[in-house]
This record gives C-alpha cells, structure tokens and sequence, in this order.
C-alpha cells in the first residue's frame, strides 16, 4: 500500500488528507500517478497539474514528473507553501 | 546546536527564552529573539481563526535545514526555533526565533536571515478564517522579494 498525502487547499479538492492506495503496476513516475488520480477525479487531476505543485517521496522532495514513484510507501502532494 | 521544532500546542515565549539563554557558555556575549504573533488583522481584513498546516516530519526537517544554513552563513552555532502549527488564536505566539553568539552582529544577522527563510521556505500551509469565510495564504511578495535579495 501507498499513503498519499494531500495538503493545503490540495486537501480540501481530494476531500481528505490521506488514502491509502494499492497502485497499480504500470504506474512507475509522479506524471502517471498524477494521470492515474486525474483519471478518477478530474478536479484534482486539474488541481495537481496546476503550477507550483511540489512533490515528495518518502519525505524527500523530488519535483518533477518522471520522479520514481516505485516503491514509495508515502507520496505527498504539496501546493505553494505559505511560509511560517 | 540548531534545535527546531514544531508545536501544536501554544507554548511559552518566555519560559522557552530562559531556557534557551540558560544553556549560553561563558564565552557567548550576546542572544537574539524574535517572537512572531497571530494578528488580528490582514490586510484589513479581521481574522477570527488562523490555521497552519504541516508535513510532519517533512516540517520538522526543513526547518531544521533552514536553520543550519543561516547558521552557518553567519557563523552561529546555537540557534533555537519554535513554530507553532494547528488551530492558532489571535495573539498567540506563531514563531520563536533565538540566536546566540559572542557578539550581537552575527546573532541579529541569522535570526533575521532565518525569518527570511522561514517566511517563504517553510512547509506550512495557512487558512485564514475571518467573517467572509477562510482563504489559503501564500507568501506575499514583500516577503518573497526578500527572499530572493537574500539569495544573491
């Protein structure tokens, strides 16, 4: 299982913070987990296209949509931060 | 040592200041604090409720990052950071920043500098509810304009 983690505004366009998925094995890169996710909810596909999106895989971030997906256990979804 | 932490209780600017000074060798001459506060007020909007949003974790570390990379760009070895994350009320305290050094310059030169980071580099995302409904805030650009002076 995967956890996927949707913080910020991305939060409230998924409906919650967290899911827990199986994914399925053709999706390998950040680009077709993203298309796999647009696919079932075309809102948040559109909101995870939108500028500014950061990535991080298991707790390092890794922009970019051919980043590795592979493996991962924890994939967050980060819209532009706000700052402290 | 850089200690960084991330709260989601209110804690105690003064309490956390004494503690931090407590620890200064005999060879430290100078600490610098900054305390940030929840305003009641944005841009001249009322502001009921403030939100921030972490990564655990993910949060923790980047400040940590932040912080020894100011550290180290002034030469100070002791720097302390606090955030606040969760349900903040208006007044609460939202950041400590404590530096200590041998002499002022430095100690002012890297709590300043680590504001600047953390006002525009800190995984946090802010929700502010008001009597018009709650808006995401992203840095302004004041604030990334010093960041990216910074940079040069």
């Amino acid at each position: 299982m995967t956890r996927l983690l949707f913080f910020g505004r991305l939060r409230d366009v998924a409906g919650q913070g967290e899911r827990l998925v199986d994914l399925p094995a053709d999706i390998g890169t950040v680009g077709e987990l993203r298309a796999w996710l647009a696919n079932e909810d075309a809102d948040l596909g559109a909101a995870l296209q939108a500028g500014g999106i950061h990535v991080v895989v298991d707790q390092v971030l890794r922009n970019g949509a051919a980043v590795s997906v592979r493996g991962a256990r924890e994939i967050a979804f980060m819209p532009p931060l706000s700052g402290g | 040592m850089i200690r960084a932490s991330v709260s989601l209780e209110p804690f105690s600017p003064d309490a956390e200041v004494a503690r931090f000074s407590s620890l200064r060798g005999d060879g430290c001459g100078a600490v610098v604090t900054f305390i940030g506060y929840c305003r009641g007020r944005s841009k001249n909007r009322a502001v009921t409720q403030l939100e921030l949003e972490h990564y655990p974790g993910f949060t923790e570390a980047e400040i940590s990052r932040l912080a020894t990379a100011a550290g180290e760009k002034h030469d100070v070895k002791d720097l302390l950071v606090i955030h606040r994350a969760g349900a903040i009320a208006t007044g609460d305290p939202i950041v400590l920043v404590a530096a200590m050094s041998a002499h002022r310059a430095a100690a002012f030169a890297a709590v300043e500098e680590l504001m600047d980071y953390l006002k525009t580099d800190a995984p946090f995302w802010k929700r502010e509810t008001g009597p018009d409904g709650a808006h995401w805030i992203e840095p302004t650009a004041e604030d990334r304009i010093r960041r990216e002076e910074r940079a040069k």
